[in-house]
């Protein structure tokens, strides 16, 4: 999986889709809903079930990173499961938007 | 990361929210990115390395942005109030390139070898009117050069600005939420394309899915009327603007109530002018932003909330803060240094340097950042105990007499307390004496200023050393159309009449 910065996901199981704004500091999974997330142009429909301890959605325009790997993802469209980095669910980063100023 | 990702994910999105243009005829996101495409795809075909334009503002400029990127074209706005000689000269330097050109505009270019002319108007007809077109898919594209903006020039030849893809998705995307916009929100862009604003407007509104209104070119009439009929939210403006937009809406009586923020920037706004538009318009949020070309636009802003706690404030260090740019994006560092380059203390004048990725500190064929990544503004500023940036302008305006570096900016800001001074600069003109001495350029509401009581007010607030020596009546002073104060121009008219004395 090569989480490349500006490379776009899609869940396997629920209709969330990401945009990888960080890459990690090593290689590893993106997971979503508990299973591991497609390229954008996979063909397949999301399939299966939102993992339970995977359940708490992902939310468009919100940021989630995994501090350890230093990955950091978009919420570019939003979904039921929720993020994780090789099994270590990833948070929300808290960030105040700015005031427009251009 | 690449431009078109922003507008790509956002039409994935939110495909039916207006995007660009007008509440009855504007295109909506997935119009904008199938029309961007189309574009794009034709670009690729010339098969030319840069994609040039000259022009007023409109709907075609955000698509031709757009579409270079997904082309790998670098986008290069050209400067259409350069004199004949000049913009040809320019105009050389992109070649390889189509240029899509206003059509009253094509008269004034010599041809050139490699580039390529477009008439506007054939453009608009091929890729903006008529049935929305399918997207066409492309391969995503390998330049990392996104604009090239050429800079003012006022030191000798203009230098090409690279902005990378990487420079301005970054501060984007570290300043803008996705998608943050409500459906209602609208931005009036008045800025011309060859200003970093005019760029970073188009990419921070499609990221941030706010439809954007143009104006061809600013006039205060027509900035109030399309304010008024489109619903404009948000709109950014430098500082001679706002004065005349103040002026139409107390003539006409138009309170634009749907206005919700106000950027300023570009220049010094004069403090009664941002107090009367805060008496004006009270239900709009005021932002003063700080930012330079080759840092992708903002890397210092004061918010609304800064400008209520300025003015509410007795104590003058809070106070004076009105006159500040605020403080630096959590996203970039920012530090004052010497000449030695060490850091100043907070209070303690210097050069402004910034860190981050948004900042590109790059020219076409020279790197103007240092390896650890710095880039040196040629601002002069300071930073307030707060952390608060006051900005004194370009390095070179500062004045050295006798050996003492002296801001013109803390002396224009003194004059600008007296009613009766329109507009004023403070200049250093070489003299054998001093090296330099301090003039005042002034415009002046009576036509009789009181020199005499200006020189003891800034010899009482800042020093003697400070108060100008001569005094120069104006009309008005030289700007630029973004609202910079030429003062080269006005150091040349005067340095002859200064010294022959």
């Amino acid at each position: 999986m090569q989480l490349k910065p500006g490379s776009r996901w899609k869940s396997a199981v629920c209709d969330a889709q990401l945009v990888v704004v960080r890459p990690p500091n090593a290689a590893g999974e993106l997971q979503c809903g508990g299973a591991p997330v497609l390229p954008i142009d996979d063909a397949s429909a999301p399939s299966g079930n939102v993992s339970a301890d995977f359940a708490e959605g992902v939310m468009i325009g919100k940021r989630y990173t995994d501090e350890a790997s230093g990955i950091e993802v978009l919420g570019a469209k939003a979904g039921k499961g929720s993020l994780a980095f090789n099994g270590v669910a990833m948070t929300v980063k808290g960030a105040k938007p700015l005031p427009a100023s251009d | 990361m690449r431009t078109p990702l922003l507008l790509d994910i956002a039409a994935d999105a939110c495909s039916e929210r207006p995007a660009v243009g007008g509440r009855a005829d504007g295109m909506d996101f997935a119009a904008y990115r199938a029309r961007a495409s189309r574009v794009a795809a034709w670009l690729t075909g010339k098969g030319k390395a840069n994609t040039a334009f000259l022009g007023m503002n409109g709907d075609a400029l955000p698509v031709l942005l757009f579409a270079s990127g997904m082309a790998g074209t670098p986008f290069v706005p050209l400067n259409y109030r350069l004199a004949d000689a000049d913009l040809n000269k320019l105009v050389a330097r992109t070649a390889p390139a189509v240029l899509i050109a206003d059509d009253d505009m094509l008269p004034r270019i010599v041809s050139v070898d490699g580039v390529e002319l477009v008439a506007r108007s054939d453009f608009e007809a091929e890729f903006l009117q008529g049935e929305l077109p399918e997207p066409v898919l492309l391969d995503e594209a390998q330049n990392d050069t996104a604009v090239l903006l050429f800079t003012s020039g006022t030191t000798g030849e203009p230098k090409a600005a690279v902005l990378r893809h990487g420079n301005l998705t970054s501060y984007v995307m570290s300043t803008v939420e996705f998608l943050g916009a409500g459906e209602d929100e609208a931005a009036l862009v008045s800025v011309p394309s060859y200003h970093i604003a005019g760029i970073s407007a188009i990419l921070t509104a499609a990221y941030g899915g706010r439809r954007i209104v143009y104006l061809p070119a600013f006039t205060a009439e027509d900035w109030v009327a399309t304010a008024a009929r489109e619903g404009i939210t948000h709109a950014m403006v430098v500082p001679t603007m706002l004065d005349r937009i103040l002026d139409v809406m107390a003539a006409t009586g138009e309170t634009l109530p749907a206005l919700r923020a106000l950027s300023y920037g570009g220049g010094k706004m004069p403090e009664p002018v941002i107090a009367r538009a805060l008496d004006m318009l009270p239900h709009v949020a005021f932002v003063n932003a700080y930012g330079l070309t080759e840092t992708s636009s903002t890397i210092a802003l004061l918010d609304a909330e800064d400008h209520r706690a300025a003015f509410a404030s007795d104590d003058p260090a809070v106070r004076r803060r009105i006159a500040s740019v605020g403080q630096p994006l959590p996203s970039v560092e920012l530090e004052i240094r010497r000449e030695d380059g060490s850091c100043c203390a907070p209070g303690e004048h210097g050069e402004i340097h910034v860190r981050g990725e948004q900042v590109s500190g790059e020219y076409l064929h020279k790197k103007a950042i240092a390896d650890d990544g710095w880039f040196a503004t040629n601002d002069a500023g300071w930073l307030d105990a707060g952390g608060y940036l006051f900005v004194e302008g370009r390095l070179d305006d500062v004045i050295v007499r006798g050996g003492e570096n002296i801001s013109p900016g803390e002396i224009e800001d003194v004059l600008r307390g007296f009613d009766d001074i329109a507009d004023c600069a403070v200049l250093g003109i070489p003299c054998e004496k001093w090296g330099e001495k301090v003039v005042a350029v002034i415009v002046s509401r009576s036509g009789a200023p009181d020199t005499e009581a200006m020189a003891a007010m800034i010899k009482a607030k800042l020093r003697s050393t400070k108060t100008p020596e001569q005094w120069f009546l104006r009309k008005e002073l030289p700007y630029n159309e973004t609202g910079k104060l030429l003062r080269r121009i006005l150091k040349a008219e005067l340095a002859d009449e200064v010294c022959a004395g």
